[in-house]
């Protein structure tokens, strides 16, 4: 049997089914990542191209919480993490208690001046006396002196999936209230602009604080080692990867398509004023999203971070090809994308076995086909 | 308050393009050396170019100051693409560069080369790893300083065989630099006795090379050579240490592997790994002093050879200028660099050596090991010395290049 299938596909057949499997292992990542960008796309309208950032600051976050103990940076990467989080939460108070406009400015100054002293320290020219003043007030530095006496050894990678999705996510939640969502009523064009150049911002801070080829993040002692499947050593971790993927794309389509929340989404995309009258918030709701969107993103940098290089390029190498699954799939189509996603690992897969040089571009080639048989994709409605 | 957001933008925007370019009046472009830098500042090589390499030329410059003659360094991101490389140099050399450093991946130093040529400048390659610059390629207004793929396979891929690796398998980066350092290790590997089981070739820049890796494990090769660099050759160790390969006794060389790759690693990973440099800021008196003038000027003082290619060679075209006067050295890009050739380089990086004709800089090359965790003793203390290939016998011999002006 198995000569048979050597004999007819030209590679032998454990060097076939190793591929076909690793094929599904990079369809997770593919997976995971086009359905943040189906969900937001579906129910905000918008093309989300910070999306490969987001799932690099994941990445990021998940090394940060390692290495806070022992790395100064790291530990102030986390405090400039939770600035915009504070800004948002100093927003919405200063709101609901209905301050007065002094009061409200007086607010924002209080916590702007809690965070810029860090910032100036990096200008050119500062005096050491300065530096050092700078230094003291700076609340990132506090926060990373507080959590390196905290958490002497950093916390793991079981704690770093919820926290970084918890703290990637609620910063996208801000970037939803304070840049996109003025974008709703005019053309995608502009959402995808603004995105793409967010994306570009954030990639470029990591660069130049991190550079450019990457840190460390070890496998979980848990999942280590590897199976013997008799044709292919198999990593656990991978094993893993597949499986959690698998989970968070069911229980996303789950919540979307079976629960009264998802039906609530769904029909807040069709007809929000409709909704609305029903006493549904549903820009709150929509902002969730964005951040449950941004959220997946993250949660898939951390499940990236021990197998890849966490480096800051890593989002934009992966990006592309994830916006092309989700055209394939049909934009804002949840199944499609997960399918899609998966699909497209195999076929990847299997290119790297017969001809490997046009591994980055089958997916395109594919695009270009789907796009002139079917434009709406693959599961999308026309 | 009503200066309007849009006001603000637009003059925040004129003040710093009008900083940007200063213009020289013509006495003082006369009298002013310029060196461009043209590497990598945004993408997978920057951490082994960029910010740092640029900080090592202004720390050649700085200490070159004051000779008669001024320096002005000016920078670029060749975004690893050869278009972007021969434009900007095109551009620069038009608005008086008179000498480019670098060039960066080897597609886009290719490129640069020719331009440089054409225009009759000097071009001082200190990152790009392809022997075909002082091969088939080779210019007379080229010279090609820290390493090459000749000089790696030789090193890292000579030691391999040595210790029993005889049978391989290549993980290659689908572009020039892969494809010469695939070809110069396999001929040495092949010249040793040993045999290519096959390689693959995977579009650059890639992140997950479990595919790769599962092919070459499966042609049951002792050796799985890298040939590729940065981030792809971090992603390859990483992932190869996650599919087991290294327990099941399969060797891996990465054959250009650089300190700052080591530190992206980390030791617990990369430990045992071989490789080459020809430079590490610990192996004597005079590299720890230059590591220690240069540090606070970089982001984090972690330096590998491409940085200190970088002080090194503009250090020496300098010393050339002063020599031989800055209108000569403006005027004749050729003449420049065979006074370069014809002056022995001293420097606190590389120690004494040569250039020799067809444009290779000789110096020794150290065949490095990646410490144990427990080993290092203190920050950036990665590697212990293996062995040292003298500098005649570290890159392939001047008769073999094939490089035309030097028959002529």
């Amino acid at each position: 049997m198995l000569d048979l299938i050597e004999a007819y596909l030209g590679v032998p057949a454990p060097l076939l089914f190793g591929q076909l499997l690793l094929g599904l292992i990079n369809g997770a990542f593919y997976a995971m990542l086009s359905l943040g960008l189906a969900v937001i796309f579906g129910l905000l309208n918008i093309i989300n191209f910070t999306h490969g950032a987001q799932f690099m600051m994941g990445a990021f976050a998940a090394w940060m919480l390692l290495a806070m103990g022992t790395n100064n940076d790291a530990g102030l990467g986390i405090g400039y993490l939770l600035m915009f989080p504070l800004f948002w939460l100093v927003d919405a108070m200063t709101l609901k208690y209905q301050v007065s406009r002094q009061m409200r400015a007086l607010a924002f100054g209080v916590v702007l001046l809690l965070f810029l002293p860090g910032l100036m320290v990096s200008l050119p020219g500062i005096g050491p006396l300065a530096s050092v003043i700078a230094t003291t007030l700076d609340l990132p530095t506090r926060i990373a002196a507080v959590l390196a006496w905290v958490f002497p050894n950093g916390l793991g990678y079981w704690a770093a999936l919820p926290l970084c999705a918890l703290l990637v996510g609620v910063n996208g939640v801000v970037l939803e209230r304070v840049f996109i969502s003025r974008l709703y009523k005019l053309d995608h064009l502009y959402g995808l602009l603004l995105t793409l150049g967010l994306g570009l911002i954030i990639e470029g801070i990591y660069r130049n604080k991190f550079g450019s080829s990457g840190l460390p993040y070890r496998i979980p002692a848990e999942l280590q080692g590897a199976w013997d499947l008799g044709f292919m050593f198999m990593p656990i971790y991978r094993g893993w990867v597949v499986v959690a993927a698998l989970i968070f794309c069911l229980a996303t389509w789950l919540i979307i398509e079976k629960t009264r929340l998802g039906a609530y989404l769904r029909a807040a995309t069709e007809r929000a004023e409709l909704v609305q009258a029903f006493g549904i918030n549903v820009p709150r709701m929509i902002t969730l999203t964005y951040g449950a969107g941004v959220a997946l993103a993250a949660v898939a940098g951390v499940l990236a971070a021990p197998i890849y290089s966490v480096n800051p390029q890593m989002g934009s190498n992966l990006i592309i090809v994830v916006f092309a699954v989700v055209v394939i799939g049909g934009m804002g189509s949840i199944l499609g994308s997960i399918v899609t996603g998966f699909g497209l690992g195999i076929v990847e897969g299997l290119t790297k076995v017969y001809y490997p040089e046009a591994s980055a571009t089958v997916i395109f080639v594919i695009m270009a086909i789907v796009l002139l048989a079917r434009p709406a994709g693959l599961f999308g409605r026309a | 308050m009503d200066l309007g957001r849009r006001g603000l933008l637009g003059a925040f925007a004129v003040t710093t393009l009008g900083s940007s370019l200063p213009t020289l009046s013509k006495a003082q472009a006369a009298n002013t050396i310029r060196i461009a830098l043209l590497c990598d500042f945004s993408g997978t090589y920057r951490d082994v170019t960029g910010p740092t390499e640029l900080a090592c030329i202004k720390q050649a410059a700085a200490e070159f100051a004051n000779r008669g003659f001024n320096i002005e360094v000016i920078y670029g991101d060749n975004q690893n693409r050869a278009d972007v490389g021969s434009n900007l140099s095109r551009q620069w050399i038009d608005q008086g560069v008179d000498v480019i450093v670098d060039g960066g991946a080897s597609s886009v130093a290719l490129a640069a080369n020719e331009i440089v040529r054409e225009k009759n400048k000097v071009f001082l390659n200190t990152s790009s790893a392809t022997s075909d610059l002082t091969g088939s390629k080779c210019s007379p207004n080229t010279v090609h300083w820290t390493y090459d793929t000749y000089m790696l396979a030789k090193s890292t891929g000579g030691a391999l065989v040595k210790a029993g690796g005889d049978t391989w398998f290549f993980v290659t980066a689908d572009y020039a630099f892969g494809h010469a350092l695939e070809r110069d290790t396999g001929d040495f590997v092949k010249a040793a006795g040993g045999r290519i089981l096959g390689a693959t070739r995977h579009p650059f820049p890639s992140s997950d090379f479990s595919s790769f890796l599962v092919q070459a494990q499966s042609s049951r090769a002792k050796v799985i050579g890298f040939a590729n660099a940065g981030g792809d050759t971090i992603n390859c160790i990483k992932q190869a240490a996650e599919f087991g390969i290294t327990r099941r006794g399969t060797k891996l060389a990465a054959l250009l592997m650089f300190l700052t790759d080591v530190h992206a690693l980390g030791l617990q990973t990369a430990q045992g790994l071989v490789c080459t440099e020809t430079f590490y800021w610990d192996l004597n008196e005079r590299t720890r002093a230059f590591t220690n003038r240069v540090k606070a000027q970089t982001n984090n003082g972690l330096l590998c050879m491409n940085h200190a290619g970088g002080y090194a060679a503009v250090l020496h075209y300098l010393k050339t200028v002063a020599d031989m006067g800055v209108a000569r050295a403006k005027a004749n890009g050729v003449e420049t660099v065979n006074r370069m050739k014809a002056m022995p380089c001293d420097d606190d990086c590389f120690g004494p050596g040569t250039i020799r004709q067809d444009g290779r800089k000789l110096h020794p090359a150290y065949l490095l090991e990646v410490k144990k965790p427990e080993e290092s003793k203190h920050q950036y203390d990665y590697y212990k010395v293996l062995g040292v290939t003298p500098p005649g016998e570290a890159f392939r011999p001047l008769a073999e290049g094939g490089c035309a002006f030097v028959r002529a």
